[in-house]
């Protein structure tokens, strides 16, 4: 590119601008609630109703490095990178159960991250530790690609250097110190209408001007014609069901998804979004497209960076002010999901590790301290990453943060339902799962086809996906498997020998400290109280108790 | 409880607050939503097109339907009564006045 668009960058800056006022508002609000009337929007209280609850999910789990990085692998890889559309249909039935279990439990007990509850329910200081640091690990590299998101439409707009990266992260840090998980959720209001006003522009102007959807699909047929065309090679569809379903078990164990399942106001909610939230699946499938209108339209990916192709593509298509609308969608999307994940993290660092090993005794205040500092300095890492890595790193450590966070399923996930597993058995479940994920993922080799002669080459000899080929495994097939399932099969293998040995050898499973009907409290029960809310000032009991009544 | 931000682990809640269950023979119909999706030799082909779409395409976002179809099934067969809802909505209403009220 060069030089840089005036007008789109004018448009991004003021939507920025605004997003930021927001932001600062949204710390105004929380003091003047009685006033605003907000309670029907759920802000009222510290806990969100079911709109707020589906913007902020929404806005967490679809996150800018989706919106970006799914096009571009339909774009180089095609129809292998439509699975994002069976991993966020597959999600919602499949935790439909559990998180109403989590919130419960969760609400009865004071639990605010996974490691909590793993703790109280184990009796294991040691597995919450281990919870505490994968949640940190796999969270980490997730924060640092939004801001590879926030990279790619900064290239595109030919802004050049690091200052604006930081300037919008400085931003981003500033206002979640001060408002908590109240700025990100009203952000994600304005993130949606920008993400769906662009998603419905772009489906009905990009096709007309290349000549409609035969001719996209035609385009990206021809280009994959080596292979099997616009849909999977029969040795692909194992690892398309599994990376899905592999996927789409770990969403709900990254612990900023379990903070924005926790921010519900009362079960009712969670269930009716479960059912609302696929509407952002029907706009991802859509969003995916756009990889294969980039090949329609000939985009080029600026100096080989793949995840270009879809500002690129919006340069292409649109009038620079809405190529600038469609950036600052992109941009602001990248700010909601990082807040959350920045906030998250700071918890499991400040109750799980600060709390339990540093220093026990310290009181609320401290404790509320430490996590506004622990969030300031998770995005600092994350913006520190994102200057000194190649950001193929942060992608290569995101892609294990997925195979290791679904390490966690035997103890957050299955816990919430059985402690049949012993304590001792997942420690040795989560270290055998562990060690097979990265040996596997490891030995991953991404390769290329050359489009002239079709001879296959290893660009790269580790870390170069995460679908495993079983051949390695002395198969005689050519089908591979996501390698984060293979090490959950592995971890709940060892899992469940060890617990046997471990009972047949009476070493002690500790006290559940929760009962069977925690799981199933409602809003109005007696034991069910308001959850801290994360980086609030002062914990709760502090701040007038959440249930006056006790 | 002004001293401890996490309760201690033994304290007793049954008989404080009701036995209630999640089971329902409806929950099997969730199974719809996750194992469709899943059966990729199923929608793995270019014919049927709609609207020149491939069958890959257009099925996998007709799922997203199935999906919401299903929970939203789920969700309304085993809601809770009215009165039920009201009290969880009176609950949180009478939290929020008391944190106001008491600053």
């Amino acid at each position: 590119m060069d030089g840089i668009n005036a007008v789109e960058l004018t448009i991004v800056i003021v939507l920025f601008l605004l997003v930021t006022v927001l932001g600062f508002l949204a710390s105004r609000w929380r003091r003047a609630e009685s006033l605003m009337h907000l309670d029907e929007w759920g802000l009222g209280g510290r806990s969100f109703g079911s709109w707020i609850t589906w913007f902020l999910l929404g806005g967490d789990l679809y996150t800018a490095y989706t919106f970006v990085a799914v096009p571009a692998l339909m774009f180089g890889a095609g129809a292998a990178g439509f699975f994002a559309v069976p991993y966020t249909i597959v999600i919602y039935p499949l935790v439909f159960l559990v998180v109403i279990r989590l919130w419960s439990v969760s609400h009865v007990r004071g639990f605010v991250t996974p490691a909590d509850f793993v703790r109280s329910r184990f009796d294991s200081p040691t597995m919450a530790l281990l919870v505490a640091i994968t949640g940190i690990v796999a969270t980490m590299p997730y924060i640092a690609l939004q801001l590879v998101g926030i990279e790619a439409i900064l290239k595109a707009m030919g802004v050049e250097g690091d200052l604006p990266l930081i300037v919008a992260f400085i931003i981003l840090a500033i206002y979640t110190y001060n408002s908590g998980l109240r700025a990100p959720a009203l952000i994600a209001v304005v993130k949606d209408t920008l993400i769906y006003l662009t998603i419905i522009v772009a489906v009905i102007v990009i096709p007309s001007k290349l000549g409609g959807w035969s001719a996209i699909f035609g385009a990206a047929e021809e280009k994959f014609s080596g292979g099997a065309g616009v849909i999977l090679p029969a040795t692909g569809q194992l690892g398309y069901a599994t990376l899905a379903l592999g996927s789409a078990l770990a969403l709900f164990l990254y612990p900023h998804s379990i903070t924005g399942v926790l921010a519900a106001s009362n079960r009712d909610v969670l269930k009716r979004n479960m059912s609302a939230l696929p509407i952002y699946s029907l706009a991802l499938g859509f969003i995916a497209l756009l990889g294969f209108m980039a090949i329609a339209a000939g985009t080029k990916p600026i100096s080989t960076d793949g995840n270009t192709i879809v500002p690129v593509l919006f340069q292409q298509m649109f009038p620079s002010w809405f190529a600038g609308v469609a950036f600052a969608a992109i941009g602001i999307g990248a700010l909601v999901p990082a807040a959350i994940m920045s906030i998250a993290a700071a918890n499991l660092f400040t109750r799980n590790i600060y709390k339990e090993y540093l220093k026990k005794d310290a009181t609320p205040q401290q404790e509320a301290k430490v996590a506004k500092i622990a969030s300031l300095v998770v995005k600092l890492g994350a913006v520190l990453a994102i200057l000194g890595l190649n950001p193929q790193f942060s992608i290569d450590l995101q892609l294990i943060g997925g195979v290791i966070i679904l390490q966690t399923m035997p103890s957050v996930a299955l816990g919430l339902y059985t402690r049949w597993l012993h304590r001792g058995g997942l420690i040795a479940g989560w270290f055998a799962g562990m060690a097979t994920g990265l040996l596997l993922v490891y030995n991953i080799p991404k390769t290329a086809v050359d489009p002239e002669t079709g001879a296959v080459s290893v660009v790269k000899e580790h870390f170069g996906g995460s679908s495993f080929a079983l051949s390695k495994l002395g198969f005689d097939t050519k089908l591979t498997v996501y390698a984060g399932l293979i090490a959950l099969l592995v971890n709940l293998l060892v899992a469940v020998v060890a617990t046997l040995i471990l009972r047949a050898m009476r070493v002690p499973e500790g006290i559940d400290g929760t009962e069977e009907n925690d799981y199933t409290a409602q809003r109005e029960d007696a034991t069910v109280r308001d959850l801290p809310d994360p980086l609030a000032s002062a914990p709760p009991g502090l701040e007038g108790g959440a249930r006056a009544g006790r | 409880m002004a001293s401890a931000s996490r309760p201690p682990v033994d304290t007793p809640t049954s008989g404080v607050a009701p036995q209630r269950s999640d089971r329902s023979p409806w929950n099997w119909l969730l199974l719809v939503g996750i194992v469709l999706p899943l059966l990729v030799p199923l929608y793995n082909r270019v014919e049927p097109r709609l609207f020149n779409w491939p069958f890959f395409y257009w099925f996998q976002l007709a799922l997203v339907a199935v999906g919401v179809i299903t929970t939203s099934l789920v969700y309304r067969a085993t809601r809770r009564s009215s009165s039920d809802r009201q009290a969880a909505r009176d609950a949180i209403a009478r939290d929020a006045d008391a944190k106001s009220g008491g600053h």
